[in-house]
């Protein structure tokens, strides 16, 4: 599924938060928007989601310029957002329709696949913030989106449990082929996941520069390749001291 | 974490597992009448203490039984009431008037909290007027409602639903319009229309706000009960109250007072499994 923006700027309250985005996102392409708070990325995520309605400019999805909810579309929160009254089998399927047994079996395989098979049954007030991220992750991958958007989906979780989340995206990604726009603040994993990273910068938020990631997955985390490419995005934010 | 989800993976069918869960479940059943027991046993040290230091002081002379009877002699009253039959009466006619306001107070407070909670217009409608009227005190309709109804059971009704809806209403209204909105943008995400939203997201979510309103609500209920019985009635636990003051028997009044703290304490006992049982998910302080 492709995605384009054209000059897609949004602007709350007389202030402008991103200004001006061209985008083209290829089918099965996982895109990462980096950069440092404030500078719009996840406004902008929202606005490809089709939450925020507001902005200016067009967003093409499969073709289709609109501004409604795209039922081919998943977002994964910063949060994981259960609803803490269903039990993780009953967040799993809270997107599905169909026939209740239906749904569970794919509700089932999709929790295999994150690691969570035989916590069917539990409350989210009892998991981890790990499990609750994987459960909100399952949910997500369970519709069979085409257009996976994640707001910062790793950002709360401890850095072994990230890593782990991140290898476990890329094995959906590998299964589903879905095409992925990423927002994160940390570069090392948007080396690790990402096909092209989109540096935002300033206020309000511009695309500065793309950067390509030319390196076959399953990439080595602290291969010199990346080292440089850090060094290189660094640059690119001011945030090099020299 | 990794620990558990090998486990899962490898197969959550062995053995072992299922005897250790099942173990589990033994447990916490033997944990939970064990703590069940000792609820009641702690909670009812200081009571029993105070009866029998009030009996003792009775006895003794200390307290006139013209002002303060023994509790043995309340109890002597109330069984002597109950098996006179009249007991029963009193309860069931107190009872009934408080469930029959309780139901249409909560009732009415549910249609137009929700109401208020989901229309911004009717909320810019309605709440400036019930918030004006909530700053009456209730009791102070008493004369009007019996001027209107009469001194029979609607107006009794009435003031009990009139005590009951703002509790409830006020709670309802919060609790609709705290509903998290990353919850709601989650529904957004899976398309779902208002309708779909109200029933799988805000209704869920405003339950336990809306429990809290339900409870305080037959607190004020009982409360009522009591004002609507002292202006008038024929029978009833407010009745008695009144009774034993004119027959000048402080033991039908402290059997009366008695008797609502223990049905008042039942009905809050019955909302409170209510509230225990669609509420288990909440993650709450556990002491």
């Amino acid at each position: 599924m492709s995605l384009a923006l054209r000059d897609v700027s949004r602007t709350f309250n007389g202030t402008t938060a991103v200004r001006g985005v061209n985008l083209e996102v290829e089918p099965g392409e996982i895109i990462g928007l980096l950069g440092t708070s404030g500078c719009g990325k996840s406004t902008l995520l929202r606005a490809i989601s089709g939450l925020d309605s507001e902005y200016d400019g067009e967003i093409e999805i499969n073709g289709n310029v609109s501004r409604q909810i795209q039922d081919t579309a998943s977002f994964i929160f910063q949060e994981p957002r259960l609803l803490p009254w269903l039990n993780v089998l009953d967040n799993v399927t809270f997107g599905l329709t169909g026939k209740r047994k239906d749904k569970e079996n794919r509700a089932i395989d999709y929790l295999e696949s994150v690691g969570l098979r035989g916590k069917e049954s539990l409350y989210p007030r009892e998991l981890s913030g790990g499990m609750a991220q994987r459960v909100a992750i399952a949910r997500a991958l369970v519709t069979s989106p085409e257009i996976l958007l994640l707001d910062e989906p790793f950002s709360a979780l401890d850095a072994f449990t990230k890593m782990q989340l991140q290898d476990l995206l890329l094995d959906v990604w590998k299964k589903y082929q879905s095409t992925i726009v990423m927002v994160t603040h940390d570069i090392d994993e948007a080396m690790y996941l990402c096909d092209r990273v989109v540096i935002l910068k300033g206020q309000p938020g511009e695309v500065e520069r793309e950067i390509r990631v030319d390196q076959e997955r399953p990439r080595d985390r602290g291969s010199e390749y990346l080292a440089h490419l850090k060094s290189e995005i660094l640059e690119c934010l001011d945030l090099n001291k020299k | 974490m990794a620990e558990q989800q090998n486990s899962t993976v490898s197969g959550y069918a062995s053995p072992a597992q299922i005897d250790i869960k099942q173990k589990g479940k033994q447990d916490s059943s033997k944990k939970n009448k064990g703590s069940l027991l000792q609820t009641v046993l702690y909670g009812s040290i200081i009571p029993v203490a105070l009866i029998v230091l009030w009996e003792l002081l009775s006895r003794a002379g200390v307290v006139p039984s013209n002002q303060l009877p023994a509790p043995t002699t309340i109890l002597e009253k109330i069984i002597s009431l109950g098996q006179d039959g009249s007991l029963w009466g009193h309860i069931w006619i107190t009872t009934y008037r408080v469930f029959a306001g309780f139901i249409i107070g909560t009732v009415a407070a549910i249609v137009l909290g929700a109401v208020v909670g989901f229309y911004k217009k009717a909320e810019q409608l309605f709440d400036p007027m019930i918030q004006a009227f909530r700053s009456i005190p209730s009791l102070a309709w008493v004369p009007l409602f019996i001027l209107w109804m009469g001194i029979g059971e609607t107006s009794k009704v009435v003031m009990i639903a009139v005590g009951v809806f703002f509790p409830v209403y006020l709670n309802i209204v919060s609790g609709i319009l705290g509903v998290d909105r990353k919850l709601i943008e989650v529904g957004k995400m899976y398309g779902l229309n208002t309708f779909q939203l109200v029933k799988r997201i805000i209704l869920p979510a405003s339950l336990p706000s809306f429990l809290v309103g339900m409870r305080s609500g037959l607190g004020l209920g009982w409360m009522f009960v009591v004002a609507a019985e002292l202006m008038g009635a024929s029978q009833g636990l407010g009745f008695l109250l009144v009774f034993g003051q004119n027959m000048s028997s402080p033991e039908t009044i402290l059997a009366s007072i008695i008797l609502f703290a223990i049905i008042g304490k039942l009905s809050d006992w019955v909302l409170k499994q209510v509230e225990v049982r669609s509420l288990h998910w909440q993650d709450r302080l556990e002491k």
